[in-house]
């Protein structure tokens, strides 16, 4: 299976280990990633909150670069370029619109290129058997809090899953073994878009869905989306101090998960690159499978 | 913030609103007031105006109240109130175009937000892509926040999450011209 790959901005700084599991996992799965080459950044947050034109044609090139290619469904891991390719790829559909940004972009654009989330590629592509084919090391015993966020459901025309009660994380994290815990914060805003500007309004939301994790009884939290990450991970000292209680929840972007299953070494994946110690929680919980 | 005069409209309120409906897609005539968008916003807390009681402000011509006020800089673009709202009336559009239209009108409460969006967008016409150091650092210094975040940036080295130089695309220029071309679009304006 062979997809356009789109890593954005983030998983070239602060998302990289989101970065590294994602390639490897996809590998093991014979998921044929290319990098679109040239890419641009999708603009996200700053260019919607500036220039709905701009908005548009930013991501707009890289669904040209796509077309062009030959790579019309376009694998995107951050949960934000997704939302900002995926609004993009909805406004071209226009022709008027298609005019429009073509002119803008100086490039022609058909209105081919499908921008598809790295999870939802996950989920609907690949059977249950075949990723489960692949795990070595089940998770049993593992209680994840599987975290959407907002931009993956939100709004409905880009959503890929239920944009109250999302389940393709948690149907993953069951494949691998896993146990995805029951809780009400799945898709609430961690506050990722005012992490630089509005620190204070950021903690305290990511301090809620922190707090309702753990009391949710889960031991880590799974999340596909690197702004979320760093909130939840980077912020969760922050988040413990507002909340006057200690959290200690280690964040994984879910193809971490999926391959320390699959027996992927913890620094292939990016297991070192995390603020709060992730390394140590599946080292304990993974035994090979069979004993 | 301060009281509100209701008899303090701008002249031009129905145009606002005309404008909202044709630029932006949304028309706040639908709304009835229920409050679903605020219940379920995650950032009302720290807002001194709820999305609900801007579009009343929109909706009684109070334009420059509603464009100055700190509110629409909290919004976090969840789209939580937009999923929601059964008037599809999406508050959410409302609150970026308010975003939109403040800084076209120079009323801009925010001004931190304003700077970390103009700094963004600089990174990515100037490389292509965004360097987030660059960006972070620029920020912190320009808004006086100088050592915000600092304590994290050790980590963050050794994590190799923090590339000092930028990372920039071959077809600079595409990209340069894209800006460049919406700006054409606008005659000339922001």
């Amino acid at each position: 299976m062979k997809y356009g790959f789109y890593p954005g901005c983030s998983l070239h700084g602060t998302g990289i280990e989101y970065g590294m599991s994602t390639t490897v996992v996809a590998k093991k799965l014979d998921i044929n990633l290319v990098e679109i080459p040239d890419w641009n950044c999708c603009g996200a947050s700053s260019a919607h909150n500036t220039d709905p034109l701009l908005a548009k044609a930013l991501p707009a090139r890289n669904l040209a670069l796509a077309e062009q290619y030959g790579l019309n469904d376009i694998a995107i891991p951050c949960a934000a370029c997704y939302q900002r390719l995926k609004m993009s790829e909805l406004a071209v559909q226009k022709e008027e619109t298609r005019e429009e940004i073509s002119e803008i972009i100086e490039m022609n654009l058909k209105g081919k290129a499908r921008a598809r989330s790295i999870l939802e590629v996950f989920s609907n592509d690949l059977s249950e058997e075949r990723i489960r084919e692949e795990v070595v090391k089940p998770l049993t015993g593992l209680k994840v809090a599987c975290y959407y966020g907002c931009l993956l459901v939100k709004p409905p025309e880009v959503a890929i899953d239920s944009t109250e009660h999302p389940l393709m994380m948690d149907r993953i994290i069951t494949t691998l073994g896993g146990t995805p815990v029951e809780w009400d914060y799945k898709t609430e805003c961690c506050g990722g878009a005012l992490s630089l500007t509005r620190v204070d309004a950021a903690v305290m939301m990511t301090a809620k869905i922190l707090h309702y994790a753990k009391l949710a009884g889960a031991d880590c939290i799974a999340t596909p989306c690197p702004l979320c990450t760093s909130n939840l991970d980077m912020r969760q000292k922050a988040a413990e101090k507002a909340l006057g209680i200690s959290i200690n929840l280690p964040v994984y972007y879910f193809t971490e998960l999926m391959g320390t299953a699959f027996g992927i070494a913890p620094n292939e994946l990016g297991l070192d690159k995390h603020f709060v110690e992730a390394k140590s929680l599946l080292q304990n919980i993974s035994a090979p499978a069979g004993q | 913030m301060g009281s509100i005069q209701l008899s303090n409209t701008v002249p031009d309120s129905d145009e606002f609103r005309a404008l909202l409906k044709k630029e932006y897609e949304s028309d706040l005539s639908l709304c009835y007031q229920c409050g679903k968008c605020s219940a379920g916003c995650p950032a009302a807390f720290a807002m001194e105006n709820t999305v609900r009681q801007i579009i009343r402000m929109v909706q009684l011509g109070l334009t420059k109240e509603a464009l100055t006020t700190y509110s629409i800089w909290v919004c976090a673009s969840c789209e939580t109130c937009s999923t929601r709202c059964p008037r599809h009336v999406e508050p959410a559009k409302v609150m970026e175009a308010l975003r939109i239209e403040a800084k076209k009108a120079g009323l801009v409460a925010d001004k931190r937000a304003d700077l970390f969006n103009d700094l963004f967008l600089q990174s990515v016409s100037n490389h292509g892509r965004l360097h987030e150091v660059g960006l972070i650092m620029r920020y912190n210094l320009l808004s006086g926040q100088w050592f915000k975040d600092a304590m994290l940036a050790p980590s963050m080295m050794m994590q190799g999450k923090l590339k000092v130089l930028p990372e920039s695309i071959k077809n600079k220029e595409a990209v340069a011209k894209i800006f460049k071309n919406v700006q054409k679009k606008r005659g000339g304006q922001k």
